[in-house]
């Protein structure tokens, strides 16, 4: 309300107006450096591609990459979905007691530290499907950050508040429906925004370490088999799709909380 | 019910219906540390009763007593003549209401306002009219759908109270509610918690350090002293309601004010003696 009564700032003034441009320009002079650089010094394509080149194989490889990306996706997805309803479970367990929070804690910094690329082989004998057995990997890169926020958020409640709920009788339930849940949200979605990068990542690695080519191959596959093939335009153009997932999912979480938390919390108001 | 009046009468000194007795209760932590030594406090109903004194004189934890938040560790309570525990099945009805507004920031304050009536499981349609009822008894009807971070301290507290009233209560336990507001708010907010009282002849228990406070509002005043916490004296403010502004400009108001001063020095001259070796 309050800027609609300011006079207009220039367009470039504006601090949401900036925060997009700044970037952009960053991009576009690094952008520009690069294919400078390339056409300059004559780098051969199979050393550094030109970005125009890496644009271009995105253009020419498009179905192979398009549906590897669709793979890539699907596992992402899949196992960030199943990262956030486990880790919400957990998470709820946690809190019914400290004494089960003590005693399974250690576990879940255990799942946490063991780096997937060791345990991936293991999962992808043991789960016979792949698509399974990428997911189920990607979703322990992807659970710590939720168990340990919302666990937090769970237990971090206005401690005023919560006697007030005791002194009114409200049952266990009412705690948490009321209470605990509203108060673990920030917390919730400050795991999401961390996992959601995770389970891209942990996609990425359950493909490599699975190798699986065909038809459900990802874009990890592509990367692996284009270095094969010297195939180094393709590489990079496989490699800008998965930044670019990863961005998108960033700006997808951001948002989601913004929609969820915007109202009310202190990390979603304005600064003004 | 043989209610006696004292917004016409002085404070009774043969006891009317008490609403709280508490009998010998005191606190003492299990690392020793003597929270409050044993009281013996009778509130008739309709009073309004402040607690005044310093920090750690332990006030606060006198009205946690009350409320049920606080176990004693020896003596009782009694909230019309029952355990506090036992309170749920009385028709008598109590509301604490705390130092900080204590209201949910994702909520509007409607549903602020509504929870005890949610928890309780009031049916939707009568609570909002009662909602409704409170929100304008605090003169906030107009702020139903908004969320707390777009009121003022004062207005958050209001709501607050607004919370606390809307349970209908005949109890109210009030924990320095307006200790963190600017004294201008305090003022209007004191005024209009006495105009409260009257309306719904509620009876209230107040902890404040404020002395001037403690006067306005009071019938009477229980003073406390810390290290240990322990009840002092009493006095009554046998002035009439309704007391306004210019209450506190006036003689009585400064005698009263100046004994009170008087007692609270005497109460923590003889804590630094004791103190000296």
């Amino acid at each position: 309300m309050k800027t609609a009564t300011k006079p207009a700032a220039p367009l470039l003034g504006q601090p949401r107006v900036q925060r997009v441009l700044y970037p952009v320009l960053i991009g576009v002079v690094l952008v520009a450096l690069w294919q400078w650089m390339v056409v300059a010094m004559e780098l051969p394509p199979y050393l550094v591609p030109s970005p125009w080149l890496m644009v271009q194989t995105l253009a020419t490889d498009w179905a192979p990459l398009g549906s590897a990306l669709l793979v890539t996706l699907k596992i992402t997805v899949l196992s960030f979905a199943l990262a956030t309803v486990a880790g919400v479970l957990i998470s709820f367990l946690f809190v019914q007691s400290k004494r089960i929070e003590t005693a399974l804690f250690p576990y879940a910094v255990l799942l946490q530290v063991t780096p997937i690329v060791a345990v991936a082989p293991l999962i992808i004998i043991w789960v016979k499907n792949p698509v399974a057995a990428m997911t189920v990997c990607a979703a322990l890169v992807a659970l710590f950050p939720i168990i340990s926020n919302t666990t937090l958020g769970l237990r971090s409640i206005d401690p005023d508040l919560q006697s007030y709920f005791k002194l009114n009788r409200a049952t266990r339930w009412q705690q948490l429906v009321r209470l605990r849940i509203p108060s673990a949200l920030p917390y919730f979605f400050g795991g999401l925004r961390i996992s959601s990068g995770l389970a891209l990542i942990g996609a990425v690695v359950a493909e490599f370490v699975a190798g699986t080519g065909g038809s459900g191959a990802g874009l990890a596959y592509q990367i692996l088999q284009a270095g094969f093939q010297l195939n180094i335009p393709r590489m990079f153009a496989a490699l800008l799709l998965i930044s670019l997932t990863g961005v998108a999912l960033f700006v997808l979480m951001a948002w989601l909380t913004k929609v969820a938390l915007g109202s009310w919390h202190a990390s979603e108001l304005s600064q003004d | 019910m043989n209610r006696i009046d004292p917004h016409t009468l002085a404070p009774p000194t043969t006891p009317a219906v008490p609403a709280v007795e508490v009998l010998s209760a005191e606190k003492t932590y299990p690392n020793g540390t003597q929270a409050l030594l044993p009281v013996d406090l009778s509130i008739a109903e309709g009073e309004f009763v402040t607690l005044l004194g310093p920090s750690g004189c332990g006030k606060s934890t006198l009205l946690k007593m009350v409320a049920g938040m606080l176990e004693p560790s020896d003596g009782r309570l009694l909230v019309w003549r029952k355990p506090v525990a036992q309170l749920h099945d009385c028709p008598h009805k109590m509301s604490f209401v705390f130092q900080s507004p204590t209201l949910m920031p994702w909520a509007s304050v409607q549903t602020n306002v509504r929870l005890p009536l949610d928890l309780a499981g009031v049916p939707r349609k009568e609570a909002d009219a009662r909602v409704t009822e409170s929100l304008a008894l605090v003169g906030l009807e107009k702020f139903a759908g908004a969320l707390p971070r777009a009121l003022s301290g004062g207005m958050q507290m209001r709501v607050s109270i607004a919370r606390g009233l809307v349970t209908q209560p005949d109890l109210l336990l009030m924990d320095e509610p307006f200790g963190a507001l600017d004294e201008i708010t305090r003022h209007k907010l004191d005024a209009d918690l006495l105009e409260l009282w009257r309306k719904k002849k509620l009876t209230v228990i107040f902890v404040t350090h404020s002395i001037h406070e403690a006067v306005f509002l009071s019938s009477r005043v229980v003073m406390m002293a810390a290290r240990p916490g322990r009840v002092v004296e009493q006095f009554q403010i046998d002035e009439p309601y309704p007391r306004q502004a210019d209450f506190m400009v006036t003689p009585e108001f400064a005698r009263h004010a100046k004994q009170l001063q008087d007692s609270l020095l005497r109460a923590s001259t003889t804590e630094e003696e004791e103190a000296a070796p």
